[in-house]
């Protein structure tokens, strides 16, 4: 786990992924793949083979916020980069790529449970003027939410679960990769929190014939919440749809058979709200068979995302068999 | 004045030839090779003296935000779509010219005595709108103008304060301005510059070019709303006249590349040129489409600060246009040395 921690808790916010670029390449020297990079920096990691193009995209970026303008006393405004939710942003910290920490505050005039917009909040960076401020934030530096990483047993909770555990999951699975029937690629993908950018040009270079997404989902077993047939620790959910992809049925059935035949276990996902790469992956170009195995997590888009290490390993798993052996056709 | 020709022909989207036909007369002879693909974007590719091997486009749009004849109601009145992003209150009573033969016209309205207290704290629809061209009837309108004619605002170039001046469209033949003149250089590298169609109604001319391109690096020259007027909170504004081109770090749409923006900031410092940055992230031009069109590209958009935007009656400064063009220039002058740290 020590390489999640490590992942969850560096900051990368959608734009700004070089941070975890350089975790990937060291964790993955050694490896026999090639490393290289595109013009929206996604990260391609190619396991060429003679067989159908398997592409899976985890995306790398988080949800954050953007300095758009410093005021005379020093307080920075901002911009949400990504679905940030102005309440649960309230009072947080965020940290700034070169460190600096700030709280998100809001105009103390303004009744929040009316009107809490971004346009009146803002961020103390404790700076006492604008030339101060601009000493350590200046207009287009992004910062992500603070959010310590726990382990409890099987659980683990942290800021950016989604999707440095989607990260997290492939670095593994292609550690693990021994022969494939396939044409690998394992693509690290960018700007997926503001419109799913970094997976759709990324596709496009590849033209796979299958493309999986990687990446969390939401879980409907928390106390008087939306109905949602997913729980954490029942295994690797098997995306069925979301509001970006109906995912394709021969994609969907070979992931159950390949987990059944692997006693994985798993789930089915039907997501009702929210998308992922599988969505841009879908129809880019000649478009591609599309499929998505997803990790169940509580408090999506919030500092405490929270998730069951068993999942992961389910999900570590149900890659790398998938790799291993072609349950498409 | 380029801007003044420009600004003052009409080429509301999909109905871009006036533009277009302008634009290949003045600067064709500057171009190495010049393309007019299917939907009507212009491509000027301008060989380099030391080429990158890199794409580089260089992209405006040519049209503007109007409307569109939908029908003839039988006392000869027009009535109209908008095309484009249109505010309803800054309709009425402007005066409009339709169709390719520039019919002249106004947006009409009951006048005020006539109307309820109600009708007059309401806004007026566009679908309750009609333009009077002065015909009698139905039979006396259809000589003049028919169903799917376009109608632009009639609104010259005029000089205002200073270097101020108001004009209609400068969103976007400000950026087309500027690129038929940066075409009389030669530069290091290779350049496409590429006048767009489409963009006000979704950005459907860069779409395909993206795909016919693919370019490595794409400049988005435009116009973006400056909102440095009474009232406004400071940290609202947007962007404000007088303070230089803007530098966009994320809008809606697009996520500018931040190596290629600092790239552009270094050489703005270097030449002492003023710039800002523009403080919201709404609006969205054809940055997007470039961004993650084909295999993806990096983009970076250049704007004139400009108020009023899709009106009549935008406001802009010429000292920002002069300083736009200096820097663009100057990109353009040393983008062959840009590189962007490749991960191997």
């Amino acid at each position: 786990m020590e390489l999640l921690k490590k992942l969850t808790q560096k900051s990368a916010v959608s734009g700004s992924e070089e941070n975890i670029y350089e975790i990937i390449k060291s964790e993955l020297d050694g490896c026999d793949v090639s490393i290289n990079a595109d013009n929206l920096s996604n990260i391609i990691v190619h396991k060429k083979g003679g067989g159908k193009k398997l592409m899976f995209s985890a995306h790398t970026d988080e949800i954050g916020i953007m300095a758009n303008y410093i005021d005379d006393n020093g307080f920075v405004r901002f911009a949400t980069v990504g679905g940030v939710d102005v309440y649960s942003s309230l009072y947080q910290r965020v940290v700034f790529q070169n460190g600096t920490v700030g709280t998100v505050c809001f105009e103390n005039k303004t009744d929040i449970k009316k009107d809490l917009k971004i346009q009146n909040m803002y961020i103390d960076i404790g700076a006492n003027s604008k030339e101060d401020a601009l000493k350590l934030v200046k207009p287009g530096d992004t910062a992500a939410f603070e959010g310590d990483f726990c382990l409890r047993e099987n659980t683990v909770v942290s800021k950016a679960l989604d999707n440095r555990v989607g990260v997290y999951i492939l670095i593994n699975a292609i550690k693990a990769l021994k022969a494939s029937p396939f044409d690998l690629y394992f693509v690290f993908s960018s700007q997926e929190e503001i419109g799913l950018r970094g997976a759709r040009t990324a596709a496009y270079n590849i033209e796979p014939d299958v493309a999986i997404a990687v990446d969390v989902t939401s879980s409907g077993d928390t106390p008087n919440c939306e109905t949602l047939d997913i729980k954490l620790g029942l295994g690797a959910a098997i995306k069925i749809m979301d509001k970006s992809v109906i995912c394709d049925k021969t994609v969907r059935d070979a992931l159950e058979n390949c987990a059944k035949e692997n006693n994985i276990p798993y789930q089915f996902e039907i997501l009702t709200f929210g998308g992922t790469d599988a969505g841009a992956m879908q129809t880019v170009k000649s478009g591609a068979l599309t499929g998505a195995v997803s990790l169940p997590i509580r408090y999506v888009h919030t500092p405490c995302e929270t998730a069951n290490i068993n999942d992961i390993k389910a999900c570590i798993n149900l890659i790398s068999k998938f790799c291993a052996k072609d349950f498409i056709f | 004045m380029l801007l003044k020709k420009l600004t003052e022909l009409n080429g509301v989207s999909g109905n871009e030839n006036a533009v277009s036909n302008f634009i290949l007369s003045e600067i064709s002879k500057y171009a190495d090779e010049i393309t007019k693909d299917t939907l009507g974007n212009l491509i000027f590719y301008k060989k380099g003296k030391n080429p990158s091997g890199k794409t580089v486009g260089v992209f405006a749009h040519m049209d503007e935000v109007g409307l569109i004849a939908t029908s003839i109601t039988d006392d000869g009145y027009i009535k109209f779509s908008q095309v484009g992003g249109l505010d309803d209150r800054i309709l009425l009573t402007q005066r409009v010219s339709v169709g390719d033969n520039a019919i002249k016209g106004i947006i009409g309205i009951k006048a005020v005595h006539l109307q309820t207290k109600d009708e007059r704290k309401r806004v007026v629809k566009t679908e309750d709108m009609y333009i009077d061209i002065g015909a009698e009837n139905k039979e006396e309108a259809l000589k003049f103008v028919q169903k799917g004619d376009y109608i632009s605002f009639d609104s010259g170039f005029v000089s205002l304060y200073g270097s101020r001046i108001k004009a209609k469209a400068l969103d976007d033949r400000v950026g087309c301005a500027i690129m038929m003149d940066l075409i009389k250089n030669t530069y290091d590298e290779d350049i496409y510059f590429c006048f767009t169609v489409q963009e006000e109604t979704g950005l459907r001319g860069a779409s395909v070019l993206s795909r016919r391109l693919n370019p490595d690096i794409s400049f988005v020259l435009e116009s973006t709303t400056a909102s440095d007027t009474a009232f406004s909170p400071k940290h609202l504004y947007s962007t404000s006249l007088g303070g230089g081109p803007v530098l966009t770090n994320m809008d809606r749409g697009a996520y500018s590349d931040k190596k290629l923006n600092e790239f552009v900031l270094g050489i703005a410092k270097e030449n002492n040129i003023k710039y800002q940055y523009k403080l919201s992230a709404n609006g969205g031009n054809d940055a997007r489409a470039l961004q993650t069109g084909a295999s993806g590209s990096r983009v970076c958009s250049i704007s004139l600060p400009c108020r009023y935007i899709h009106s009549p009656v935008c406001v802009a400064d010429m000292e920002d246009f002069d300083s736009m063009k200096a820097l663009i220039h100057n990109v353009l002058c040393k983008i062959n040395t840009f590189s962007a740290t490749e991960v191997k």
